[in-house]
């Protein structure tokens, strides 16, 4: 111990580096319920690929000699009021649900990150501040604040995305504030400023990563709540325009039918349920596969 | 330290370190924490000063200091001559590298999402102090100097021990070349089987590099260990400071006397008289007036409790805060 060791040019060969997503893919495999989810999910990204080519008829077709044709052979999940295959709108309502949810999240996430990482690193002046604003947005109900966003910007599709983005903001702040303040106390976050990284580098390169675990499992689930969020958009008028087809917004024109064509909601319904359960199971999955700790 | 001329690395003039624990309304402290209250002291090049005292006491507060990570209350540090409060942003830099730290707790003091090697080779990247293509071979050489194997660079820290923990971050330490390391207790955490290892690693590291150390520590055994002068403190105060042999052999201060009869001793033959203290360690919030041992010292005097003594030198270079040595 006293001497200087020899230094080991030779012997044992250097350890392969574990790749990241190598380890986080063997711990996620081993999780039964992740893996389903993202074969859910993989399904209906395969349809909001191929929904279009795989519908049997064009989903904005309106056929008003064959309104509310209960599930069949021709019509496989029924149509709707206005004559229009359930099945072929589901699949292209796929597309617009998925693109939604994850734009959406994309946009809150990118922006409450920001927010929540300087306010929780810097705290003081700017953490009340940012957390004040915060604490407004989140005083207002957020399907109200979400229409009057809608409302300001108009309707279509990417104004929803914003709005319904917007009103997801103080969420993503707080908890990303909440992890830093965790996290930041760390003596590797000291050491880190020792060695003479730059704040940006801390935020960047030593604490977020540790943080990430608890933002991907919020994300996912922010995802479905995105969906459902765009389909109350939708049901009052504003957001995805009809024709399109969205299931939120099937799910709500159908709404007075629920007791004489089940089938107008079962399905969209199902269609949500199925959407949002595969991405909180595989949210949940990926928190502890990134979780190096987890890890045997 | 032998006698010859000792340079000064870096020197602490009347340091201290206020923490506001309860502020009103309005943002005005209401009770304050006197961590680090008044101290002054010198680091000799080459020499290994250790600080000892209990927990609470400051020590850590002081090494937080010297690596930046706190703001000085009030006082000076000065490296080099310099008062660092006073750099340039490009020689503040420069202070930054030359002066190190390693922590406590080797379990919260590496970044769990990053390689061992990444976590080595960070610091000298960031400083830019060589080529990329050069790196691999330093960190190589790093691990190599604290006793690591090169094949386990790309491990994550949990799949590590304490001991080896500890090593990497004496590694990271080291890879800025710096010319003090602040070891903030860098061996409490550790197994005792472990400690001493590591404490022999950090003095070869000592003459192999040429550094200069502020060790920190809980117990005088640890430092007596590693250390050339010692320094005692006690509620924010630099109660002795003196050379090792000093300190053990002619302790002054009662306190540090306390202290030292505390060290269990393996000589059966030699019967040691313990000094048992009695209360317990004042708050910092509102420490006595006067000495800040005086509650509890057994060779208290009239004025103890009135007039804080100054740290003087008692001959030799054995410094002293306390009424007995007034002369």
């Amino acid at each position: 111990m006293r001497k200087k060791q020899q230094v080991q040019t030779t012997g044992e060969a250097l350890e392969k580096p574990e790749s990241q997503i190598r380890v986080m893919w063997d711990t996620l495999k081993k999780n039964k319920a992740a893996v389903a989810g993202l074969v859910v999910i993989l399904f209906f990204l395969f349809l909001a690929v191929m929904g279009d080519w795989l519908a049997p008829y064009d989903p904005e077709y309106s056929d008003m000699g064959h309104t509310f044709v209960a599930p069949c052979r021709d019509y496989y999940f029924g149509t709707d009021q206005l004559g229009r295959d359930i099945f072929s709108r589901v699949l292209s309502g796929t597309k617009i649900s998925l693109f939604v949810g994850v734009a959406a999240v994309a946009y809150s996430l990118l922006i409450g990150t920001v927010l929540g990482s300087v306010a929780g690193y810097f705290g003081g002046k700017v953490d009340s501040f940012i957390m004040r604003c915060m604490d407004i947005m989140l005083s207002i109900p957020s399907i109200l604040l979400a229409i009057t966003l809608m409302a300001a910007l108009g309707k279509g599709l990417d104004k929803a995305i914003i709005a319904i983005g917007t009103v997801s903001i103080p969420e993503y702040a707080r908890i990303v504030r909440s992890s830093i303040l965790s996290v930041k106390e760390n003596d590797y976050v000291a050491a880190a400023k020792v060695v003479g990284n730059s704040d940006r580098r801390i935020i960047f390169h030593h604490i977020l990563p540790n943080v990430v675990s608890s933002i991907v499992v919020r994300a996912t689930l922010g995802i479905s709540t995105a969906i459902l969020d765009t389909a109350a958009l939708g049901f009052l008028g504003m957001g995805v325009q009809p024709p399109m087809a969205e299931w939120g917004d099937m799910l709500g024109r159908a709404r007075t039918y629920i007791f004489s064509a089940p089938y107008t909601l079962i399905f969209p319904g199902l269609a949500i349920t199925l959407a949002v359960l595969a991405f909180n199971l595989f949210g949940d999955g990926l928190r502890d596969a990134l979780d190096p700790k987890e890890r045997v | 330290m032998s006698e010859e001329k000792k340079e000064v690395l870096l020197e602490v003039k009347h340091l201290k370190k206020y923490f506001d624990v309860e502020t009103n309304f309005f943002g005005k402290p209401t009770a304050v924490l006197k961590a680090v209250d008044d101290v002054s002291f010198k680091i000799y090049k080459g020499e290994a000063l250790g600080l000892v005292g209990e927990s609470g006491c400051g020590k850590s507060t002081i090494g937080k200091m010297l690596v930046d990570l706190y703001k000085p209350t009030a006082g000076e540090i000065l490296y080099d001559g310099k008062d660092i409060s006073k750099l340039s942003t490009k020689e503040r830099r420069k202070y930054c590298k030359d002066i190190q730290l390693i922590f406590q707790d080797p379990y919260a003091s590496l970044n769990p999402r990053m390689t061992v090697g990444d976590i080595i080779g960070e610091p000298i990247r960031i400083n830019k102090l060589m080529p990329d293509d050069q790196v691999e071979d330093r960190v190589t050489y790093l691990m190599n100097c604290v006793g690591l194997a090169n094949h386990q660079r790309n491990r994550y820290p949990h799949e590590f021990s304490g001991g080896q923990r500890q090593r990497v971050g004496i590694a990271r330490a080291l890879a800025v070349q710096p010319k003090l390391i602040v070891c903030d207790e860098p061996v409490s955490a550790l197994d005792v089987s472990i400690q001493a290892q590591v404490l022999n690693l950090l003095d070869d590291l000592k003459e192999e590099f040429g550094l200069t150390y502020l060790f920190i520590a809980h117990g005088l055994n640890v430092v007596k260990h590693i250390s050339d002068r010692v320094g005692v403190m006690y509620l924010g105060k630099l109660m002795e400071v003196a050379d090792k042999r000093e300190i053990y052999d002619n302790p002054l201060n009662p306190y540090t006397q306390a202290l030292l009869s505390a060290i269990p001793s393996t000589d059966i033959t030699k019967k040691k008289e313990r000094i048992i203290l009695t209360g317990d360690v004042p708050t910092p919030i509102n420490p006595p007036a006067g000495c800040r041992f005086c509650s509890r010292c057994f060779k208290k005097t009239e004025g103890c409790d009135t007039v804080i003594p100054e740290l003087k030198d008692n001959g030799n270079g054995h410094m002293v805060a306390c009424h007995l040595y007034d002369k």
